[in-house]
């Protein structure tokens, strides 16, 4: 799909909004929306698609009262300050979106989570992201570096890019809009994502892209949309496999989570943004043990993120069952980094190629 | 000399003026600020006290002015029946002289400590003697006297007496001075307006300096005065028990039956021959033993209540009720009065009412206006039986927020009226805590409040509705507007869903491009008919229809539009101008009525 006719497919739904209220209030009906309940109770495990969703449950807002009907009233603003935007090929941040309500009178934002989730309501009416309403995260968007080719529809015409030769030494920028992108060709064998911007850079500086063909991402914490987008969409189009590598701590093991299952606040686009095929490389608590490596004692805060792990559907599994038991009886963690103790090499030379063996994906 | 006879010569009677004067605060005296208020309470409730017993409406006059330095003046006077010259010196000259101690009935006054101790106050502070002046009746002469009180014998001191001109005809007059401050100025005035909530019949004026406050009486009913009754047997104590026996002649039966309230022949020979003592034995040959037991055998024998009625003055629901209509302004009033009850053979009364709303401050713990025998509490309300069983009450149920207290504009009467109101002390500040009354408060609030919950849960209802009609009236335009700038389509037409949503009569007012358009819309379903007023600095031009008619006043216009409309039905009027200016609508309830000004900026 071209950049032009996405244009026209967000403008034309979110019109089509718009366009449901003016046909209610032609017939005499009270303008109203339906949405999906947005609580923690509503989010179900898709077998199918390997994701978390939105369930059944829906609420609807009428403009019977006036807290509804003002809830309507800001998002008919926002429609059609979106729409405007897109047929003047602007875009703007959600921080801006906020402050240009400033100017909308009794439609004006009380503050920037509002809009924010207003936003999200709107993703859900039209089945698209923001990013498509040219809505830009405040957060910049990851870096990746390896043998990967793309094209970027820039402002300035399509650029191509290669990953490794096109780049300075911090990769490639991934932009907040990811659908401007087009995967060209790879000679990659798999795809390592890092949590830390230091593992990143060590990886770099030891080549171990070239020496073994990956592609590697940072994910700069936990991931921000684009990111996890782009994740996706290497994986399902080029079918390489997915490595998450990220400190060995209960909070580490969320962003794993999220990368593959898919997150609360984004449930309705979890198709999109997750990747069910990612693998989980380390720091595991195993690992810890087997390599000796530096460590923290866990914090009483750790211990209950782990333990409310164990009953998190997410990790049902018997691997991390194992695992997470045995890191509350080593009561240990571990940074990524902390495998420097061993020299700047051995990540690379003895780590990596070992634990990506045992999961064969090496 | 031994150590007991060394303390022997010491060992002296000590009169009672003299202990009051080392304890000034159990009678209400221990500061400057707080002696002001004890007296003008102890005035004003002996004048209200003495027209009760008169059978006339009270009159009050007070009078506060500053004579020297921290010296004030004090004036009361009443239009009671006044004080025969004889007693004079010693209502106002003698602690503990009073004529209600030995009656068993409500009334304000008891002991007859108030006003003697607001002259020895006057004599501790300024060394002034207190004047009074008192009438009998139109042909008898008034009399001043100027008493003092003898602090080592707590006996009268009259400093003069003659007869003097009054223009009163009867009542008594009491002029006091003693070092005081009207920091309390407040309270005071606040005492005074309480007092009048409760005494509806009162008409109380207070001059002070330059400052004039008149406390109206909104009842011409003069109270009945409350009957005395005669002990009951459960009430009683050894002591007392032992002074009536030997004041009583006759058979033990003749005692009991004759001294006490609901003892018949019965239940006498019910207490003799528990107490194993004979019906005909002479009563006040009873040994000490045997008085013990008759003592115990009463409380213990089944004695029918007292009789309420007679010996109490409960205020009245409706009284309540216009007493404080007449001194706050609230959404919400309403009044009960308990059935009379009975504590340790003392009847009583529960009278409460709780205010709702108006001009109550919105936020804070709420006013509790404390009364016993129709006198205000002012003091110690941490301490009284009245706050603790408001604060034992779970407001939430009756939709009120609680902090202990419960919180809100919310105001909550309780009176206690008895034969023998149970204070904590001698300043008579607070109630003491017991069962019997606490219980009653406490069911006379909770059916209060299960009235107050009723009325919020209508106001909420109503809230509701208002808050649908601005719905439509403040916004739905608006996303009429966007959502037809979206879909780039001509505006709806939105008037069916304000119908749908409202079911109020709307009257809009709406301008554009120099036309003013008046419409009412009436969503109810039942007819209704209006005027329309409009008030402007423009008449309105070529209106169609014209108003029924218009009046000019120093440049403003008034124009009125006379409109009848049946259920659903709607009306218009349209004329140029601007449309600045008021717009207003008669012989609506205003609770069905939705005024929308569209001149108006409705951002705030």
């Amino acid at each position: 799909m071209t950049i032009w006719t996405l244009d026209e497919q967000a403008a034309g739904r979110l019109t089509g909004i718009a366009r449901k209220w003016y046909d209610q209030m032609r017939e005499g009906l009270v303008p109203s929306i339906s949405l999906p309940t947005r609580t923690k109770q509503n989010i179900a495990y898709d077998d199918a698609s390997e994701v978390w969703k939105y369930g059944d449950r829906e609420s609807t807002r009428s403009a019977g009262t006036a807290k509804s009907a003002l809830h309507l009233l800001k998002m008919a603003y926002v429609i059609w300050f979106l729409k405007t935007q897109i047929r003047e090929s602007r875009s703007s941040t959600l921080r801006e979106l906020y402050y240009i309500s400033e100017g909308w009178k009794k439609a004006k934002f009380q503050a920037q989570d509002e809009s924010n989730f207003l936003i999200e309501d709107l993703e859900i009416l039209t089945d698209m992201q923001r990013e498509a309403f040219h809505l830009r995260p405040e957060e910049d968007g990851a870096t990746v570096f390896g043998p990967l080719e793309l094209r970027e529809m820039t402002r300035r015409g399509k650029r191509e890019i290669h990953c490794q030769d096109d780049v300075g030494e911090a990769g490639y920028q991934i932009p907040t809009n990811i659908e401007t992108i087009e995967l060209l060709r790879h000679d990659a064998k798999f795809v390592i994502a890092i949590e830390t911007g230091g593992m990143y850079a060590r990886l770099i500086e030891n080549g171990f892209d070239s020496d073994h063909q990956a592609i590697l991402v940072h994910l700069k914490g936990q991931p921000a949309r684009s990111t996890r987008r782009i994740l996706n969409r290497i994986n399902s189009q080029f079918g390489l496999p997915v490595a998450v590598f990220t400190d060995g701590d209960p909070w580490s093991y969320r962003i794993f989570a999220s990368v593959a299952y898919g997150a609360i606040k984004s449930a309705h686009i979890s198709e999109l943004l997750a990747t069910p095929k990612a693998q989980f490389i380390g720091v595991q608590p195993s690992d810890i043990r087997d390599y000796n490596l530096p460590s923290d004692q866990l914090n009483e805060k750790d211990v209950a993120a782990l333990k409310s792990e164990l009953s998190d559907p997410r990790f049902a599994s018997g691997y991390w069952k194992e695992q997470i038991g045995l890191q509350l009886k080593l009561n240990l963690k571990s940074e990524q980094q902390a495998f420097a103790a061993k020299g700047l090499d051995f990540v690379t030379k003895e780590y990596l190629p070992a634990r990506l063996s045992d999961m064969g994906i090496l | 000399m031994s150590l007991a006879d060394d303390l022997a010569a010491q060992q002296r009677s000590i009169s009672v003026a003299e202990f009051f004067e080392r304890n000034k605060h159990l009678l209400g005296f221990d500061s400057p600020t707080r002696g002001i208020i004890t007296t003008i309470k102890e005035a004003v409730d002996n004048a209200l006290d003495a027209c009760e017993e008169a059978g006339v409406l009270p009159d009050i006059y007070l009078s506060i002015r500053k004579q020297d330095r921290d010296i004030y003046r004090i004036i009361v006077e009443d239009n009671g029946p006044g004080i025969v010259p004889a007693q004079v010196p010693y209502v106002f000259g003698k602690l503990l002289y009073g004529s209600r101690f030995h009656q068993i009935r409500q009334s304000r006054g008891q002991q007859g400590i108030g006003i003697s101790a607001a002259v020895l106050y006057a004599q501790l502070t300024s060394g002034l003697p207190t004047l009074i002046i008192s009438r009998t009746g139109p042909d008898q002469p008034a009399h001043l006297f100027s008493v003092r009180i003898d602090i080592e014998t707590n006996e009268p001191d009259v400093v003069r007496e003659e007869k003097v001109e009054w223009d009163r005809t009867h009542g008594t007059r009491i002029q006091i001075e003693f070092r005081s401050t009207l920091a309390a100025k407040k309270r005071l005035i606040e005492y005074l307006k309480y007092s009048s909530i409760v005494n509806p019949h009162a008409r109380i004026m207070l001059e002070m300096d330059d400052e004039t406050v008149l406390f109206d009486r909104v009842s011409d009913e003069v109270i009945a005065c409350p009957e005395s009754i005669k002990p009951h047997p459960h009430g009683i104590e050894i002591g007392q028990l032992r002074r009536m026996l030997h004041a009583g002649s006759g058979t033990l039966e003749q005692f009991l039956t004759g001294t006490f309230s609901r003892v018949g022949k019965k239940t006498a020979e019910e207490m003799c021959r528990g107490a194993g003592l004979s019906c005909t034995a002479e009563a006040h040959t009873l040994s000490p033993e045997e008085q013990r037991r008759l003592v115990e055998t009463m409380q213990a024998v089944k004695v029918p209540p007292p009789p309420v009625s007679r010996c109490l003055s409960p205020i009245g629901e409706d009284l309540i009720t216009r007493g404080l209509e007449k001194e706050f302004s609230m959404d919400f009033i309403r009044a009960r009065t308990r059935p009379g009850s009975v504590f340790s053979g003392h009847p009583f009364i529960i009278e409460a009412a709780i205010g709702y709303g108006g001009k109550l401050p919105p936020e804070g713990n709420a006013q509790i206006l404390r009364f016993a025998n129709r006198v205000p509490l002012m003091y110690q309300q941490g301490a009284c039986a009245i706050t603790t069983s408001v604060a034992g009450i779970t407001w939430k149920n009756y939709g009120i927020s609680q902090a202990g207290l419960p919180t809100g504009p919310l105001l909550i009467l309780v009176h206690v009226a008895s034969t023998s109101v149970p204070f904590t002390s001698e300043s008579k500040d607070a109630i003491a805590s017991i069962p019997e009354i606490e219980k009653e408060i406490v069911l006379a609030l909770q059916d209060l409040g299960r009235d107050l919950k009723v009325f919020l849960s209508r106001r909420d209802r109503n809230r509701l509705q208002e808050d649908r009609a601005r719905a439509v009236c403040a916004i739905l335009p608006d996303l009429a507007a966007k959502v037809s700038e979206i879909v780039e389509c001509e505006l709806p037409d939105i008037s069916t869903i304000e119908g749908r949503i409202m079911r109020k009569l709307v009257v809009r007012k709406r301008v554009n491009e120099g036309v003013v358009t008046l419409e009412a819309r009436n969503y109810t379903d039942t007819a209704a008919s209006l005027s329309l007023y409009t008030i402007s600095r423009q008449p309105g031009e070529a209106a169609s229809p014209p108003p029924d008619f218009t009046t000019e006043h120093e440049g403003e216009f008034t124009q009125v539009w006379q409109v009848s409309l049946g259920a659903g039905e709607v009306w218009q009027t349209c004329y140029g101008g601007s449309g600045r200016g008021m717009i207003e609508v008669r012989g609506v309830d205003p609770r069905t009525l939705v005024l929308v000004d569209q001149d108006d900026d409705m951002d705030t």
